[in-house]
């Protein structure tokens, strides 16, 4: 394996990090939070120190790549940004358990948005602000920015592209990756600011409009609120919908309009799925919770924006859905599962995921009854490929099987049955807020150290789509090769 | 620029390897959706996958929005088609790969007017050149034409006894009587461009420039002698071994020609009335014994196997024929055939990829001097590029040693009036000259890049 080059990688991941610390740098200079101006000083200067000892140490002659690489260095960056960008918190002592800002930071750069602030409205605005810039840069990927900022001589950036993209296929859409990840951060970019600029115009304040915009662009969910999104005006809850629902799409669809395809809007079966879905689960939920609001515009309100906020994995919230009836908290947890769209921000299993389980289920199921017939798999009008379609099948497996093992660690904790099940999907899927002692209104301070670990590796599987992690705990990674004596 | 590469087989890969390292946009197209995920793999491109002659597959690969299609499919009819197709949306520049030996007489330039090729390239007749080129000098590693004629880079190894081991460049020219310039200099894996306090040493690959006359008459000088080759044997019914032999029977050589499938063979003696085909293995000692190996003058190893190509060369090479060609597709057998001791080596996809690269580069940078021709020396680190000059030119009548070239540079010819000139301080560029430069590890596109 070449070393030099995934050291080297780390070294440029820890020198982008202290440049993304710069925004709430100047928010606390800002704010004239001294204290949080210096343990931003501190984790900077750190960040740089360690980043240019990494690069100039490894200076890598031989810059070819392969898969096993990219998923390596995928695995170590997330993993050592968290690390990182968790020491503001500790060294300015607002969250003075290291493991407690590890968990509040791998929930950030993940997207997830699951917090152990009991108290979210004492937290400094700088720090505030560079938990929901986590997310920001998260969503899109740390590594995609820096192959969207550095030149890399090395045409095999895609290997570290596919380790970290969402969805079963990262698409190209030009030839060149560097040009993509230029065009997706322009798009990514742009929505939020548009968020921004319509939040503003709903009456948020800045700081509010665009620490909540960070957080439905990454489909985070952090909030800055002890009710989350609850205390905005109907406008802006509206806005923060819409936004989510947006951030839940794949973003080459956007691309394929900027370029003039509109049609490729209609063709793209996971859009309308993912569109069904969210119509169909807000309407049961809407009649489902009809008696416990006073009218239907609140129910539509309501369901429509905890429906997108799950679905989305994004986990803002603007009521406490811990208490609405079970048959609601039960899609809820179902959405939860289900995620997004493949090449969104978002988290979860992706919907083009389930399509293709569901197609190949109703394949089987005709296999059982014409035992001759051959049958392939279409989606998105194209043939799906049998190793495809095993992936997903894989993935699966994989997919139930960390679940269980998360769900298994976390039952060592004296706590009932639906708030283990929630947390661990929570976490695992990227959203934040589970159901019952970790519901919206709650938090995640309640689980023990060991438990907040499993957590936060819980999100980091969910966030990589599990086998970056998988690889990087896989010896034959990291034997060499044994000189005879 | 953004280029197509229609058809990823063999020679479609290597070039479109060559042109994504160019920092070129490359959109592949191939029908096989295993290839198109494996070089997406490997490379920074987009693919598409499906018929490249197919109007759905061109619009899905933007056709209308590139600046050249390079059509490599088997079939020359599809390249055609793709080409033509191609144009008619919108492409600026079309290149086909038409190697039907029907299609490659007269009806060639009625075809490529009629259907706006901008260049069509036939691998199999330029592999021929190159080996018809490389039978006539002695013991020359290869040899590089230009598009004019009369002036060539010969790259050949430094022996261990040879007069030029421990010789300064400076030297040479009072040592010698012949006209060269030696351009380029490869030790180990560096490759430098030579300034006058270099000493050669022996194991060196050196690259010499000049018109064919003076490299024999260096040659000569050297002690290397020419054996005049009459006999040729070749070893592979492909079609570029009938490029070749027709041409060496044109000069009144005796080509002997083998191969194992009888039908082939049938075919070419149809072909080549004054060959002589044999029906047989070519890797049987016994058979390569009995057709006289040991009276043979040169021997050209042109089966589709490179590795066979290697073991064939290397019994000929034991069995002291003065000139053994190989040929060798695969780039990184190259080295290790060179390690084998085998001099001469011709590659027919690198050659062909050269002469790509070296009209995208053209194209790109079409507005004065652009790259005419671009071949690549000394394990592909220096170039050596043909420009044109033109009026515009900011150092037209500049003694050269007045000009700050950059490093690693080398103004290896200038042909004027169809005589090669071995450039010294005293000459200059004049408009209408042919300018054949040489740059070692960087990429010149212009021929004002060689300023500093």
């Amino acid at each position: 394996m070449n070393r030099k080059m995934v050291f080297y990688m780390l070294g440029q991941i820890l020198k982008l990090e202290a440049g993304i610390m710069l925004l709430p740098l100047i928010c606390s200079l800002f704010y004239r939070e001294l204290n949080i101006v210096i343990a931003f000083l501190i984790t900077m200067a750190l960040a740089l120190f360690l980043g240019f000892a990494l690069t100039l140490l490894n200076k890598p002659q031989n810059k070819t790549f392969f898969a096993k690489e990219g998923f390596v260095i995928v695995a170590l960056s997330w993993i050592v940004i968290s690390a990182v960008g968790a020491l503001p918190f500790v060294i300015s002592g607002e969250i003075p358990n290291y493991i407690d800002a590890f968990f509040e930071t791998v929930s950030g750069f993940t997207t997830t948005g699951s917090s152990i602030l009991t108290d979210v409205e004492a937290m400094s605005r700088g720090l505030l602000f560079w938990r929901s810039e986590t997310h920001w840069v998260g969503g899109m990927g740390v590594l995609v920015l820096i192959v969207a900022i550095l030149p890399t001589d090395s045409g095999r950036t895609m290997h570290i592209l596919r380790a970290e993209m969402p969805g079963h296929s990262a698409g190209k859409l030009t030839p060149k990756l560097r040009t993509m990840t230029k065009i997706l951060y322009f798009i990514y970019t742009g929505f939020t600011l548009l968020e921004i600029i319509l939040l503003l115009c709903g009456g948020m304040p800045l700081f509010d409009a665009i620490v909540n915009s960070f957080g439905t662009a990454g489909t985070g969910g952090f909030g800055i609120k002890g009710d989350s999104i609850g205390s905005y005006n109907a406008f802006c809850q509206w806005v923060i919908t819409i936004f989510m629902l947006i951030f839940g799409i794949n973003f080459n669809i956007y691309y394929l309009v900027l370029c003039g395809r509109i049609r490729s809007i209609f063709k793209s079966e996971e859009l309308w799925t993912y569109l069904a879905i969210f119509l169909l689960s807000s309407t049961v939920v809407v009649f489902n919770i009809l008696k416990t609001v006073e009218n239907l515009g609140d129910a539509i309100r309501l369901s429509a924006f905890q429906v997108s906020s799950i679905m989305t994995t994004t986990g803002f919230a603007t009521t406490d859905f811990n208490l609405w009836p079970n048959f609601s908290k039960g899609i809820l947890l179902m959405l939860m599962f289900f995620g997004a769209c493949a090449g969104s921000t978002a988290g979860g299993f992706k919907i083009s995921r389930v399509v293709l389980l569901f197609k190949k289920i109703v394949a089987s199921v005709r296999q059982m009854i014409h035992p001759r017939a051959i049958s392939t798999i279409n989606f998105e009008g194209k043939t799906v490929e049998n190793d495809t379609v095993n992936g997903v099948l894989v993935y699966l497996a994989v997919y139930c099987f960390c679940f269980v093992i998360i769900l298994l660690l976390l039952l060592l904790e004296p706590f009932d049955l639906e708030t283990n099940i929630s947390a661990a999907a929570a976490c695992f899927n990227n959203i934040g807020p589970g159901l019952s002692l970790v519901g919206p209104a709650a938090n995640f301070s309640i689980y023990s150290s060991f438990s907040k670990i499993v957590l936060s590796f819980a999100m980091l599987l969910g966030r990589l789509e599990i086998f970056p992690l998988l690889v990087l705990f896989s010896p034959s990674v990291w034997i060499k090769r044994r000189a005879k004596a | 620029m953004k280029i197509i590469v229609n058809g990823c087989g063999k020679i479609g890969s290597t070039i479109l390897a060559n042109l994504v390292a160019e920092g070129h946009d490359v959109t592949a197209i191939d029908t096989n959706p295993e290839v198109i995920q494996k070089l997406t793999n490997i490379y920074d491109v987009i693919g598409v996958c499906g018929n490249g002659a197919d109007s759905d597959v061109l619009t899905e690969a933007n056709a209308k929005n590139n600046d050249l299609i390079i059509s490599t499919a088997n079939s020359d009819e599809i390249n055609m088609l793709c080409c033509f197709l191609a144009k008619r949306m919108g492409t600026k520049n079309t290149v086909a790969r038409v190697r039907n030996p029907e299609y490659n007489d007269k009806s060639l330039a009625f075809l490529r007017q009629n259907l706006e090729i901008s260049l069509i390239i036939n691998p199999e007749l330029m592999a021929s050149h190159e080996l018809f080129n490389a039978l006539k000098l002695p013991s020359a590693y290869k040899i590089e034409p230009f598009s004019v004629r009369n002036f060539e880079i010969v790259e050949f190894k430094i022996k261990d006894d040879s007069v030029l081991d421990g010789l300064k460049i400076a030297d040479l020219r009072n040592k010698f009587k012949s006209k060269f310039l030696i351009c380029a200099v490869q030790r180990g894996e560096e490759a430098y461009i030579p300034l006058g306090n270099f000493v050669l040493r022996s194991g060196d690959k050196v690259g010499i420039t000049g018109s064919v006359n003076e490299i024999l008459h260096f040659f000569n000088e050297l002690g290397i002698k020419r054996t005049a080759i009459k006999k040729v044997m070749i070893l592979g019914a492909s079609k570029t071994a009938v490029y070749l032999a027709k041409k060496l029977c044109q000069i009144g050589n005796s080509v002997t020609i083998i191969d194992k499938d009888r039908q082939k063979c049938e075919e070419i003696s149809a072909e080549l009335p004054k060959a002589l085909v044999v029906n047989g293995d070519g890797s049987s000692q016994e058979l390569l014994i009995e057709e006289g190996i040991s009276n043979i003058d040169a021997v050209v190893s042109l089966t589709g196997l490179d590795e066979l190509n290697i073991l064939i060369s290397s019994y000929a090479s034991s069995k002291n024929v003065p000139k053994v060609i190989t040929k060798i597709n695969r780039q990184e057998l190259i080295p290790l055939a060179e390690h084998w001791g085998l001099d001469t080596v011709v590659s027919p996809r690198k050659t062909i990829s050269n002469i790509v690269v070296g009209y995208a580069r053209a194209l790109e940078n079409s507005k004065d001097s652009s790259v005419e021709t671009l071949y690549k020396l000394m394990d592909d680190k220096v170039e050596a590029l043909e420009f044109t000059v033109k009026d515009g030119l900011d150092f037209l009548n500049v003694a050269f040693k007045e000009l700050k070239l950059k490093e690693n540079i080398l103004i290896a010819g200038i042909i004027r009036d169809r005589k090669t000139i071995i450039p010294s301080g005293e000459d200059v560029l004049l408009s209408g000259d042919k300018v054949v430069i040489l740059a070692a590890n960087q990429r010149i596109n212009n021929l004002s890049d060689i300023i500093r």
